[in-house]
Protein backbone atom coordinates (compact mmCIF):
# COMPACT_ATOMS: atom_id res chain seq x y z
CA UNK A 1 0.00 0.00 0.00
CA UNK A 2 1.17 3.53 -0.66
CA UNK A 3 1.96 5.79 2.34
CA UNK A 4 -1.11 7.87 1.51
CA UNK A 5 -3.40 4.84 1.68
CA UNK A 6 -1.86 3.60 4.93
CA UNK A 7 -2.08 7.00 6.61
CA UNK A 8 -5.61 7.54 5.35
CA UNK A 9 -6.77 4.15 6.57
CA UNK A 10 -5.39 4.79 10.08
CA UNK A 11 -6.88 8.28 10.17
CA UNK A 12 -10.35 7.26 8.93
CA UNK A 13 -10.44 4.40 11.43
CA UNK A 14 -9.83 6.79 14.31
CA UNK A 15 -12.30 9.41 13.13
CA UNK A 16 -14.94 6.71 12.56
CA UNK A 17 -14.40 5.27 16.05
CA UNK A 18 -14.66 8.72 17.70
CA UNK A 19 -17.85 9.57 15.81
CA UNK A 20 -19.40 6.16 16.51
CA UNK A 21 -18.89 6.62 20.25
CA UNK A 22 -20.48 10.05 19.90
CA UNK A 23 -23.56 8.56 18.23
CA UNK A 24 -23.94 5.70 20.70
CA UNK A 25 -23.87 8.03 23.72
CA UNK A 26 -27.56 8.87 23.32
CA UNK A 27 -28.66 5.37 24.33
CA UNK A 28 -31.06 5.17 27.26
CA UNK A 29 -31.55 8.94 27.31
CA UNK A 30 -34.53 10.85 26.04
CA UNK A 31 -33.08 13.88 24.29
CA UNK A 32 -35.10 16.83 25.55
CA UNK A 33 -33.50 20.28 25.78
CA UNK A 34 -32.20 19.68 29.30
CA UNK A 35 -30.51 16.39 28.30
CA UNK A 36 -29.23 17.74 25.03
CA UNK A 37 -27.61 20.88 26.46
CA UNK A 38 -26.57 20.00 30.02
CA UNK A 39 -27.02 16.19 30.14
CA UNK A 40 -29.68 16.46 32.83
CA UNK A 41 -27.02 17.91 35.20
CA UNK A 42 -25.93 14.34 35.91
CA UNK A 43 -22.21 14.18 35.08
CA UNK A 44 -19.78 12.99 37.75
CA UNK A 45 -16.10 13.73 38.18
CA UNK A 46 -14.88 11.64 35.26
CA UNK A 47 -17.30 12.87 32.60
CA UNK A 48 -16.96 16.52 33.69
CA UNK A 49 -13.19 16.10 33.50
CA UNK A 50 -13.45 14.57 30.04
CA UNK A 51 -15.83 17.22 28.77
CA UNK A 52 -13.77 20.11 30.11
CA UNK A 53 -10.44 18.68 29.04
CA UNK A 54 -11.97 17.62 25.76
CA UNK A 55 -13.06 21.09 24.84
CA UNK A 56 -9.91 22.81 26.05
CA UNK A 57 -7.49 20.79 23.95
CA UNK A 58 -8.38 22.28 20.60
CA UNK A 59 -6.46 22.45 17.34
CA UNK A 60 -5.00 25.67 18.67
CA UNK A 61 -3.22 23.67 21.38
CA UNK A 62 -2.40 20.77 19.10
CA UNK A 63 -0.91 22.83 16.29
CA UNK A 64 -0.52 26.20 18.01
CA UNK A 65 1.62 25.17 21.00
CA UNK A 66 4.29 23.54 18.84
CA UNK A 67 3.79 26.22 16.19
CA UNK A 68 4.40 29.11 18.60
CA UNK A 69 7.41 27.34 20.12
CA UNK A 70 8.77 27.01 16.60
CA UNK A 71 8.03 30.44 15.21
CA UNK A 72 8.07 32.65 18.34
CA UNK A 73 10.09 30.82 20.99
CA UNK A 74 9.96 32.16 24.58
CA UNK A 75 6.52 33.84 24.37
CA UNK A 76 4.99 30.35 23.95
CA UNK A 77 5.36 29.97 27.73
CA UNK A 78 2.18 32.02 28.14
CA UNK A 79 0.23 28.99 26.85
CA UNK A 80 1.70 26.82 29.61
CA UNK A 81 1.09 29.28 32.47
CA UNK A 82 -2.39 30.19 31.29
CA UNK A 83 -3.36 26.52 30.86
CA UNK A 84 -3.16 25.80 34.58
CA UNK A 85 -3.94 29.24 36.02
CA UNK A 86 -7.39 29.09 34.40
CA UNK A 87 -8.26 26.31 36.87
CA UNK A 88 -7.33 28.50 39.84
CA UNK A 89 -9.97 30.95 38.62
CA UNK A 90 -12.34 28.09 37.80
CA UNK A 91 -12.06 26.87 41.39
CA UNK A 92 -13.53 30.12 42.66
CA UNK A 93 -16.21 30.91 40.09
CA UNK A 94 -17.49 27.66 38.53
CA UNK A 95 -19.05 26.20 41.72
CA UNK A 96 -20.96 29.46 42.21
CA UNK A 97 -22.12 29.46 38.60
CA UNK A 98 -23.20 25.82 39.04
CA UNK A 99 -25.09 26.70 42.22
CA UNK A 100 -27.01 29.45 40.45
CA UNK A 101 -27.52 27.17 37.45
CA UNK A 102 -29.10 24.43 39.53
CA UNK A 103 -31.30 26.84 41.47
CA UNK A 104 -32.72 28.62 38.42
CA UNK A 105 -32.38 25.74 35.91
CA UNK A 106 -29.98 27.64 33.67
CA UNK A 107 -28.80 26.05 30.43
CA UNK A 108 -26.79 28.83 28.80
CA UNK A 109 -24.56 31.73 29.73
CA UNK A 110 -27.16 34.22 28.57
CA UNK A 111 -29.65 32.59 30.98
CA UNK A 112 -27.26 33.59 33.75
CA UNK A 113 -27.41 37.25 32.69
CA UNK A 114 -31.17 37.00 32.29
CA UNK A 115 -31.62 35.89 35.88
CA UNK A 116 -28.97 38.05 37.49
CA UNK A 117 -29.89 41.30 35.76
CA UNK A 118 -33.53 40.58 34.86
CA UNK A 119 -33.13 42.11 31.44
CA UNK A 120 -33.96 40.21 28.25
CA UNK A 121 -32.07 42.61 26.02
CA UNK A 122 -28.88 42.31 28.06
CA UNK A 123 -29.21 38.52 27.86
CA UNK A 124 -29.83 38.67 24.11
CA UNK A 125 -26.79 40.94 23.72
CA UNK A 126 -24.66 38.43 25.64
CA UNK A 127 -25.99 35.63 23.43
CA UNK A 128 -25.18 37.67 20.34
CA UNK A 129 -21.61 38.32 21.52
CA UNK A 130 -21.32 34.58 22.20
CA UNK A 131 -22.60 33.41 18.81
CA UNK A 132 -20.60 36.00 16.86
CA UNK A 133 -17.39 35.13 18.74
CA UNK A 134 -17.95 31.41 18.32
CA UNK A 135 -18.05 31.55 14.53
CA UNK A 136 -14.35 32.45 14.04
CA UNK A 137 -13.46 29.87 16.70
CA UNK A 138 -15.40 27.23 14.78
CA UNK A 139 -13.76 28.36 11.60
CA UNK A 140 -10.37 27.96 13.26
CA UNK A 141 -11.15 24.34 14.16
CA UNK A 142 -12.31 23.67 10.64
CA UNK A 143 -9.28 25.13 8.95
CA UNK A 144 -7.06 23.24 11.40
CA UNK A 145 -8.91 20.05 10.58
CA UNK A 146 -8.41 20.59 6.85
CA UNK A 147 -4.72 21.30 7.34
CA UNK A 148 -4.16 18.24 9.50
CA UNK A 149 -5.89 15.86 7.13
CA UNK A 150 -4.14 17.33 4.10
CA UNK A 151 -0.65 16.98 5.60
CA UNK A 152 -1.30 13.63 7.29
CA UNK A 153 -2.61 12.06 4.07
CA UNK A 154 0.50 13.23 2.18
CA UNK A 155 -1.73 15.55 0.19
CA UNK A 156 -4.00 12.61 -0.79
CA UNK A 157 -7.10 14.40 0.49
CA UNK A 158 -7.18 18.12 -0.02
CA UNK A 159 -8.46 20.58 2.53
CA UNK A 160 -12.01 21.21 1.35
CA UNK A 161 -13.36 17.64 1.18
CA UNK A 162 -11.68 16.89 4.53
CA UNK A 163 -13.47 19.85 6.11
CA UNK A 164 -16.80 18.83 4.59
CA UNK A 165 -16.60 15.21 5.79
CA UNK A 166 -15.24 16.13 9.24
CA UNK A 167 -17.86 18.76 9.85
CA UNK A 168 -20.67 16.64 8.49
CA UNK A 169 -19.82 14.03 11.13
CA UNK A 170 -19.61 16.64 13.89
CA UNK A 171 -22.92 18.22 13.02
CA UNK A 172 -24.55 14.79 12.84
CA UNK A 173 -23.46 13.56 16.23
CA UNK A 174 -24.23 16.85 17.96
CA UNK A 175 -27.67 16.70 16.33
CA UNK A 176 -28.26 13.18 17.60
CA UNK A 177 -26.52 12.96 20.98
CA UNK A 178 -25.99 16.51 22.26
CA UNK A 179 -23.50 17.14 25.02
CA UNK A 180 -23.43 13.46 26.03
CA UNK A 181 -22.03 12.50 22.63
CA UNK A 182 -19.32 15.13 22.96
CA UNK A 183 -18.18 13.94 26.39
CA UNK A 184 -17.97 10.34 25.20
CA UNK A 185 -16.16 11.18 21.97
CA UNK A 186 -13.67 13.04 24.18
CA UNK A 187 -12.57 9.73 25.70
CA UNK A 188 -11.20 8.45 22.41
CA UNK A 189 -9.68 11.78 21.54
CA UNK A 190 -8.00 12.32 24.90
CA UNK A 191 -6.49 8.85 25.10
CA UNK A 192 -5.04 9.26 21.62
CA UNK A 193 -3.81 12.77 22.25
CA UNK A 194 -2.15 11.75 25.51
CA UNK A 195 -0.41 8.87 23.78
CA UNK A 196 0.58 11.01 20.79
CA UNK A 197 1.93 13.87 22.91
CA UNK A 198 3.94 11.70 25.27
CA UNK A 199 5.36 9.53 22.52
CA UNK A 200 6.15 12.26 20.00
CA UNK A 201 7.34 14.76 22.63
CA UNK A 202 9.88 12.30 23.98
CA UNK A 203 10.81 10.47 20.77
CA UNK A 204 11.44 13.45 18.48
CA UNK A 205 14.14 15.15 20.64
CA UNK A 206 15.59 11.69 21.29
CA UNK A 207 15.92 10.81 17.60
CA UNK A 208 17.64 14.05 16.58
CA UNK A 209 19.54 15.10 19.70
CA UNK A 210 19.66 12.07 22.01
CA UNK A 211 17.16 13.49 24.52
CA UNK A 212 15.32 16.57 25.74
CA UNK A 213 18.33 17.87 27.73
CA UNK A 214 20.74 17.70 24.78
CA UNK A 215 18.10 19.32 22.55
CA UNK A 216 17.90 22.33 24.88
CA UNK A 217 21.69 22.41 25.20
CA UNK A 218 22.01 22.56 21.41
CA UNK A 219 19.33 25.25 21.16
CA UNK A 220 20.82 27.31 24.02
CA UNK A 221 24.11 27.18 22.16
CA UNK A 222 22.75 27.99 18.68
CA UNK A 223 19.88 30.37 19.48
CA UNK A 224 19.82 31.36 23.18
CA UNK A 225 17.52 34.35 22.53
CA UNK A 226 14.84 32.01 21.13
CA UNK A 227 14.32 30.42 24.56
CA UNK A 228 13.43 33.58 26.51
CA UNK A 229 10.95 36.40 25.87
CA UNK A 230 10.49 38.13 23.47
CA UNK A 231 12.03 35.24 21.53
CA UNK A 232 11.74 35.64 17.77
CA UNK A 233 9.22 38.48 18.17
CA UNK A 234 9.80 42.19 18.74
CA UNK A 235 7.03 43.15 21.10
CA UNK A 236 6.00 40.09 23.12
CA UNK A 237 7.97 40.89 26.28
CA UNK A 238 7.25 40.58 29.98
CA UNK A 239 4.47 43.18 30.15
CA UNK A 240 2.74 41.36 27.31
CA UNK A 241 3.22 38.05 29.11
CA UNK A 242 1.70 39.24 32.38
CA UNK A 243 -1.26 40.98 30.72
CA UNK A 244 -1.97 38.06 28.39
CA UNK A 245 -1.75 35.40 31.09
CA UNK A 246 -4.02 37.48 33.34
CA UNK A 247 -6.52 38.17 30.57
CA UNK A 248 -6.83 34.56 29.48
CA UNK A 249 -6.76 32.89 32.88
CA UNK A 250 -9.37 35.28 34.31
CA UNK A 251 -11.74 35.26 31.37
CA UNK A 252 -11.30 31.79 29.88
CA UNK A 253 -14.51 30.45 31.38
CA UNK A 254 -16.47 33.28 29.79
CA UNK A 255 -16.49 31.31 26.54
CA UNK A 256 -20.15 30.32 26.54
CA UNK A 257 -19.39 26.65 25.85
CA UNK A 258 -17.04 26.33 28.86
CA UNK A 259 -19.38 28.37 31.03
CA UNK A 260 -22.29 26.07 30.17
CA UNK A 261 -20.19 22.92 30.66
CA UNK A 262 -20.20 23.64 34.38
CA UNK A 263 -23.99 23.08 34.36
CA UNK A 264 -23.46 19.43 33.39
CA UNK A 265 -21.88 18.63 36.77
CA UNK A 266 -23.82 16.73 39.40
CA UNK A 267 -22.57 19.01 42.19
CA UNK A 268 -20.39 22.04 42.90
CA UNK A 269 -18.04 19.74 44.75
CA UNK A 270 -17.23 17.93 41.51
CA UNK A 271 -16.27 21.21 39.86
CA UNK A 272 -14.07 22.17 42.79
CA UNK A 273 -12.30 18.83 42.79
CA UNK A 274 -11.96 18.99 39.03
CA UNK A 275 -10.30 22.41 39.27
CA UNK A 276 -7.77 20.99 41.74
CA UNK A 277 -6.68 18.09 39.54
CA UNK A 278 -7.12 19.56 36.04
CA UNK A 279 -3.69 21.28 35.94
CA UNK A 280 -2.06 17.84 35.95
CA UNK A 281 -3.70 17.15 32.62
CA UNK A 282 -1.71 19.99 31.10
CA UNK A 283 1.50 17.99 31.59
CA UNK A 284 1.44 17.11 27.89
CA UNK A 285 1.69 20.76 26.87
CA UNK A 286 5.47 21.16 27.40
CA UNK A 287 5.95 18.05 25.27
CA UNK A 288 4.31 19.87 22.36
CA UNK A 289 6.79 22.70 22.92
CA UNK A 290 9.70 20.24 22.75
CA UNK A 291 8.60 19.07 19.30
CA UNK A 292 8.32 22.64 18.01
CA UNK A 293 11.69 23.57 19.51
CA UNK A 294 13.36 20.51 17.97
CA UNK A 295 12.01 21.63 14.62
CA UNK A 296 13.79 24.99 15.02
CA UNK A 297 17.11 23.22 14.44
CA UNK A 298 15.94 20.24 12.36
CA UNK A 299 13.55 21.95 9.91
CA UNK A 300 14.53 25.63 10.08
CA UNK A 301 12.76 26.75 6.89
CA UNK A 302 9.09 25.80 7.35
CA UNK A 303 6.80 28.34 5.74
CA UNK A 304 3.99 27.74 8.23
CA UNK A 305 5.04 27.29 11.86
CA UNK A 306 1.69 25.69 12.72
CA UNK A 307 2.73 22.69 10.68
CA UNK A 308 5.94 22.07 12.67
CA UNK A 309 4.47 19.18 14.69
CA UNK A 310 3.06 17.35 11.67
CA UNK A 311 6.14 18.04 9.58
CA UNK A 312 8.39 16.58 12.29
CA UNK A 313 6.18 13.50 12.64
CA UNK A 314 6.14 13.04 8.87
CA UNK A 315 9.93 13.33 8.73
CA UNK A 316 10.56 10.98 11.66
CA UNK A 317 7.95 8.21 11.68
CA UNK A 318 6.33 5.73 9.25
CA UNK A 319 3.11 6.54 7.39
CA UNK A 320 0.76 4.57 9.68
CA UNK A 321 1.99 6.57 12.66
CA UNK A 322 1.41 9.83 10.85
CA UNK A 323 -2.11 8.52 10.18
CA UNK A 324 -2.70 7.97 13.91
CA UNK A 325 -1.43 11.46 14.76
CA UNK A 326 -3.59 12.84 11.97
CA UNK A 327 -6.63 11.02 13.34
CA UNK A 328 -5.95 12.33 16.85
CA UNK A 329 -5.53 15.81 15.39
CA UNK A 330 -8.78 15.53 13.43
CA UNK A 331 -10.70 14.50 16.58
CA UNK A 332 -9.00 17.36 18.42
CA UNK A 333 -10.67 19.69 15.95
CA UNK A 334 -14.00 17.84 15.89
CA UNK A 335 -14.77 17.55 19.62
CA UNK A 336 -14.32 21.25 20.49
CA UNK A 337 -16.12 22.16 17.26
CA UNK A 338 -19.01 19.97 18.39
CA UNK A 339 -19.46 21.80 21.68
CA UNK A 340 -19.05 25.17 19.98
CA UNK A 341 -21.83 24.23 17.57
CA UNK A 342 -24.09 23.02 20.35
CA UNK A 343 -23.53 26.14 22.44
CA UNK A 344 -23.90 28.57 19.56
CA UNK A 345 -27.12 26.89 18.42
CA UNK A 346 -28.65 26.80 21.91
CA UNK A 347 -27.73 30.43 22.57
CA UNK A 348 -29.32 31.48 19.32
CA UNK A 349 -32.55 29.55 19.77
CA UNK A 350 -33.06 30.07 23.48
CA UNK A 351 -31.68 33.53 24.21
CA UNK A 352 -31.87 35.40 20.90
CA UNK A 353 -34.70 34.01 18.83
CA UNK A 354 -37.30 33.06 21.45
CA UNK A 355 -37.21 36.19 23.63
CA UNK A 356 -36.89 38.68 20.75
CA UNK A 357 -38.87 37.11 17.90
CA UNK A 358 -41.23 34.44 19.24
CA UNK A 359 -41.81 34.61 23.00
CA UNK A 360 -44.54 31.96 22.79
CA UNK A 361 -42.25 29.08 21.81
CA UNK A 362 -42.30 25.94 23.92
CA UNK A 363 -39.16 24.14 25.03
CA UNK A 364 -39.68 21.44 22.42
CA UNK A 365 -39.82 24.06 19.67
CA UNK A 366 -36.65 25.69 21.02
CA UNK A 367 -34.91 22.31 20.99
CA UNK A 368 -36.00 21.73 17.41
CA UNK A 369 -34.80 25.19 16.35
CA UNK A 370 -31.47 24.67 18.16
CA UNK A 371 -30.92 21.39 16.31
CA UNK A 372 -31.64 23.06 12.99
CA UNK A 373 -29.24 25.83 13.95
CA UNK A 374 -26.48 23.23 14.49
CA UNK A 375 -26.70 22.41 10.80
CA UNK A 376 -26.92 26.06 9.73
CA UNK A 377 -23.96 27.15 11.87
CA UNK A 378 -21.88 24.21 10.64
CA UNK A 379 -22.67 25.12 7.05
CA UNK A 380 -21.92 28.81 7.69
CA UNK A 381 -18.55 28.11 9.30
CA UNK A 382 -17.75 25.74 6.45
CA UNK A 383 -18.44 28.38 3.82
CA UNK A 384 -16.38 30.91 5.79
CA UNK A 385 -13.50 28.47 6.09
CA UNK A 386 -13.54 27.68 2.38
CA UNK A 387 -13.99 31.19 1.02
CA UNK A 388 -12.76 33.67 3.63
CA UNK A 389 -9.41 35.32 3.14
CA UNK A 390 -9.17 37.10 6.50
CA UNK A 391 -6.40 35.77 8.72
CA UNK A 392 -7.79 33.25 11.17
CA UNK A 393 -5.65 34.26 14.07
CA UNK A 394 -6.86 37.82 13.89
CA UNK A 395 -10.49 36.67 13.76
CA UNK A 396 -9.94 34.37 16.72
CA UNK A 397 -8.27 37.10 18.76
CA UNK A 398 -11.17 39.44 18.03
CA UNK A 399 -13.59 36.76 19.16
CA UNK A 400 -11.68 36.20 22.36
CA UNK A 401 -11.45 39.92 23.07
CA UNK A 402 -15.25 40.11 22.77
CA UNK A 403 -15.84 37.10 25.04
CA UNK A 404 -13.44 38.42 27.69
CA UNK A 405 -15.66 41.48 28.11
CA UNK A 406 -18.38 39.33 29.70
CA UNK A 407 -16.15 38.74 32.74
CA UNK A 408 -17.00 41.83 34.84
CA UNK A 409 -20.72 41.23 34.34
CA UNK A 410 -20.39 37.64 35.56
CA UNK A 411 -17.94 38.04 38.39
CA UNK A 412 -19.30 41.31 39.78
CA UNK A 413 -22.77 39.89 39.27
CA UNK A 414 -21.86 36.89 41.41
CA UNK A 415 -20.13 38.66 44.26
CA UNK A 416 -21.64 42.15 44.36
CA UNK A 417 -25.20 43.33 44.85
CA UNK A 418 -24.40 46.83 43.74
CA UNK A 419 -23.67 46.18 40.05
CA UNK A 420 -26.59 47.27 37.85
CA UNK A 421 -27.97 46.31 34.43
CA UNK A 422 -26.87 49.63 32.94
CA UNK A 423 -23.43 49.21 34.49
CA UNK A 424 -22.97 45.74 33.02
CA UNK A 425 -24.29 46.86 29.64
CA UNK A 426 -22.12 50.00 29.46
CA UNK A 427 -18.99 48.21 30.65
CA UNK A 428 -19.38 45.44 28.09
CA UNK A 429 -20.04 47.86 25.25
CA UNK A 430 -17.03 50.01 26.26
CA UNK A 431 -14.76 46.99 26.54
CA UNK A 432 -15.78 45.61 23.15
CA UNK A 433 -15.32 49.01 21.47
CA UNK A 434 -11.84 49.50 22.96
CA UNK A 435 -10.77 45.95 22.04
CA UNK A 436 -12.07 46.14 18.48
CA UNK A 437 -10.57 49.60 17.96
CA UNK A 438 -7.09 48.66 19.26
CA UNK A 439 -7.02 45.41 17.30
CA UNK A 440 -8.37 46.64 13.99
CA UNK A 441 -5.94 49.58 14.01
CA UNK A 442 -2.97 47.29 14.59
CA UNK A 443 -2.36 48.39 18.18
CA UNK A 444 -2.12 44.93 19.76
CA UNK A 445 0.01 44.83 21.86
CA UNK A 446 -0.45 48.48 22.83
CA UNK A 447 2.73 49.84 24.48
CA UNK A 448 3.70 46.23 25.17
CA UNK A 449 0.40 45.37 26.90
CA UNK A 450 -2.22 42.98 25.50
CA UNK A 451 -5.04 45.04 23.94
CA UNK A 452 -7.74 42.74 25.32
CA UNK A 453 -6.41 43.36 28.81
CA UNK A 454 -6.58 47.13 28.36
CA UNK A 455 -10.16 46.72 27.14
CA UNK A 456 -10.98 44.60 30.20
CA UNK A 457 -9.63 47.29 32.55
CA UNK A 458 -11.77 49.94 30.81
CA UNK A 459 -14.72 47.57 31.09
CA UNK A 460 -14.27 47.16 34.86
CA UNK A 461 -13.93 50.92 35.31
CA UNK A 462 -17.04 51.73 33.26
CA UNK A 463 -19.09 48.94 34.90
CA UNK A 464 -18.14 50.26 38.34
CA UNK A 465 -18.78 53.93 37.63
CA UNK A 466 -22.09 53.45 35.79
CA UNK A 467 -23.29 51.01 38.48
CA UNK A 468 -22.64 53.57 41.19
CA UNK A 469 -24.57 56.20 39.21
CA UNK A 470 -27.66 54.05 38.49
CA UNK A 471 -30.33 52.42 40.59
CA UNK A 472 -30.21 48.72 41.50
CA UNK A 473 -33.12 46.68 40.06
CA UNK A 474 -32.01 43.15 40.85
CA UNK A 475 -29.71 42.87 43.85
CA UNK A 476 -27.76 39.65 43.42
CA UNK A 477 -28.90 36.04 43.43
CA UNK A 478 -29.98 35.87 47.05
CA UNK A 479 -33.30 37.60 46.43
CA UNK A 480 -36.30 35.77 45.07
CA UNK A 481 -35.85 36.14 41.36
CA UNK A 482 -38.88 35.55 39.19
CA UNK A 483 -37.04 36.55 36.00
CA UNK A 484 -36.78 33.23 34.20
CA UNK A 485 -39.93 31.83 35.73
CA UNK A 486 -42.18 32.98 32.90
CA UNK A 487 -40.52 30.72 30.37
CA UNK A 488 -39.13 28.16 32.78
CA UNK A 489 -42.03 27.08 34.93
CA UNK A 490 -43.88 25.32 32.17
CA UNK A 491 -40.64 23.66 31.03
CA UNK A 492 -39.66 22.36 34.41
CA UNK A 493 -43.11 20.92 34.82
CA UNK A 494 -42.71 18.92 31.65
CA UNK A 495 -39.19 17.85 32.59
CA UNK A 496 -39.83 16.39 36.00
CA UNK B 1 -23.15 34.82 46.89
CA UNK B 2 -20.81 33.98 49.71
CA UNK B 3 -17.24 35.13 49.14
CA UNK B 4 -14.43 32.58 49.42
CA UNK B 5 -12.37 32.55 52.62
CA UNK B 6 -9.26 34.70 52.91
CA UNK B 7 -7.11 31.59 53.29
CA UNK B 8 -8.23 30.05 50.01
CA UNK B 9 -7.82 33.36 48.18
CA UNK B 10 -4.25 33.57 49.49
CA UNK B 11 -3.57 29.99 48.41
CA UNK B 12 -5.04 30.75 44.99
CA UNK B 13 -2.86 33.83 44.56
CA UNK B 14 0.38 31.87 45.09
CA UNK B 15 0.35 30.26 41.59
CA UNK B 16 -0.42 33.66 40.04
CA UNK B 17 2.51 35.27 41.87
CA UNK B 18 4.82 32.43 40.88
CA UNK B 19 3.83 31.79 37.27
CA UNK B 20 2.62 35.22 36.14
CA UNK B 21 3.71 38.37 38.00
CA UNK B 22 7.28 37.32 38.76
CA UNK B 23 8.15 36.58 35.12
CA UNK B 24 11.10 39.02 35.06
CA UNK B 25 12.81 37.06 37.83
CA UNK B 26 12.72 33.61 36.22
CA UNK B 27 12.62 34.19 32.45
CA UNK B 28 16.19 33.09 31.63
CA UNK B 29 18.01 30.10 30.18
CA UNK B 30 20.58 29.49 32.97
CA UNK B 31 20.91 27.77 35.35
CA UNK B 32 19.51 24.80 33.45
CA UNK B 33 17.75 22.32 35.73
CA UNK B 34 17.17 18.67 34.71
CA UNK B 35 18.25 19.61 31.21
CA UNK B 36 15.55 22.31 30.94
CA UNK B 37 16.13 26.06 30.59
CA UNK B 38 15.30 27.76 33.88
CA UNK B 39 12.05 29.38 32.64
CA UNK B 40 10.69 26.06 31.31
CA UNK B 41 11.74 24.27 34.50
CA UNK B 42 10.07 26.95 36.65
CA UNK B 43 6.72 26.87 34.85
CA UNK B 44 6.62 23.06 34.73
CA UNK B 45 7.33 22.96 38.48
CA UNK B 46 4.39 25.28 39.11
CA UNK B 47 2.20 23.09 36.95
CA UNK B 48 2.81 20.42 39.61
CA UNK B 49 2.67 22.78 42.60
CA UNK B 50 -0.58 24.53 41.58
CA UNK B 51 -2.73 21.46 42.42
CA UNK B 52 -1.02 21.36 45.84
CA UNK B 53 -2.06 24.96 46.56
CA UNK B 54 -5.57 24.34 45.24
CA UNK B 55 -5.90 21.17 47.29
CA UNK B 56 -5.24 23.34 50.34
CA UNK B 57 -7.92 25.76 49.14
CA UNK B 58 -10.28 22.81 48.59
CA UNK B 59 -9.81 21.68 52.19
CA UNK B 60 -10.70 25.20 53.36
CA UNK B 61 -13.66 25.75 51.03
CA UNK B 62 -15.36 22.37 50.99
CA UNK B 63 -16.79 22.51 54.55
CA UNK B 64 -18.27 25.96 53.83
CA UNK B 65 -19.91 25.07 50.50
CA UNK B 66 -23.70 25.11 50.45
CA UNK B 67 -24.04 22.02 48.26
CA UNK B 68 -21.85 19.93 50.58
CA UNK B 69 -24.05 20.65 53.52
CA UNK B 70 -27.28 20.12 51.63
CA UNK B 71 -26.56 16.85 49.91
CA UNK B 72 -23.71 14.62 48.90
CA UNK B 73 -22.61 15.03 45.27
CA UNK B 74 -21.48 11.46 44.76
CA UNK B 75 -18.47 10.17 42.90
CA UNK B 76 -17.71 7.82 40.12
Amino acid sequence: MSPTAVALAAMSGIVALGSLVGFLARFHHKMDLEQWTVAGRGFGLVLVWLLMAGEIYTTFTFLGASGWAYSRGGPVLYILAESYLIYVVAFFILPLIWEVGRKYRLQTQADFFQVRYGNTHLAAFVALVGVVSLIPYLQLQLTGLGLIVEVASFGGISRTPAMIVGFGLVAAFVFVSGVRGIAWASIIKDLLLLFAAVFVGIAVPHVYFGGIGPMFAALAHAKPAHLVMPGATKNLGHAWYISTVLLISLTFYMWPQYFAASFTARSGKILRRNAVIMPLYVVTMPLMFFVGLSAVLVLPDLSNGDLSLLAMVRKTFPAWFLGIIGGAGALTAMVPAAIQLLTGATLYAKNLFRPIVAPGMTDQQVAKLAKTMVLILALGALLFAIYSTVSLVSLFLLGFAGIAQLFPGVVLGLYSRRVTTSGAFAGMAAGICVAVFLMLTGRDPYYGVNAGFIALCCNFAVTGIVSLLTRVHVAGFDETLPALAASQSRDSASLT
Amino acid sequence: MKSPSLGSILLGSIPFAAACFSVALWDRVYPMVLGLPFNFFWLISWLLLTPVCMWGAYRLEEPRAPDTRRREGGTD
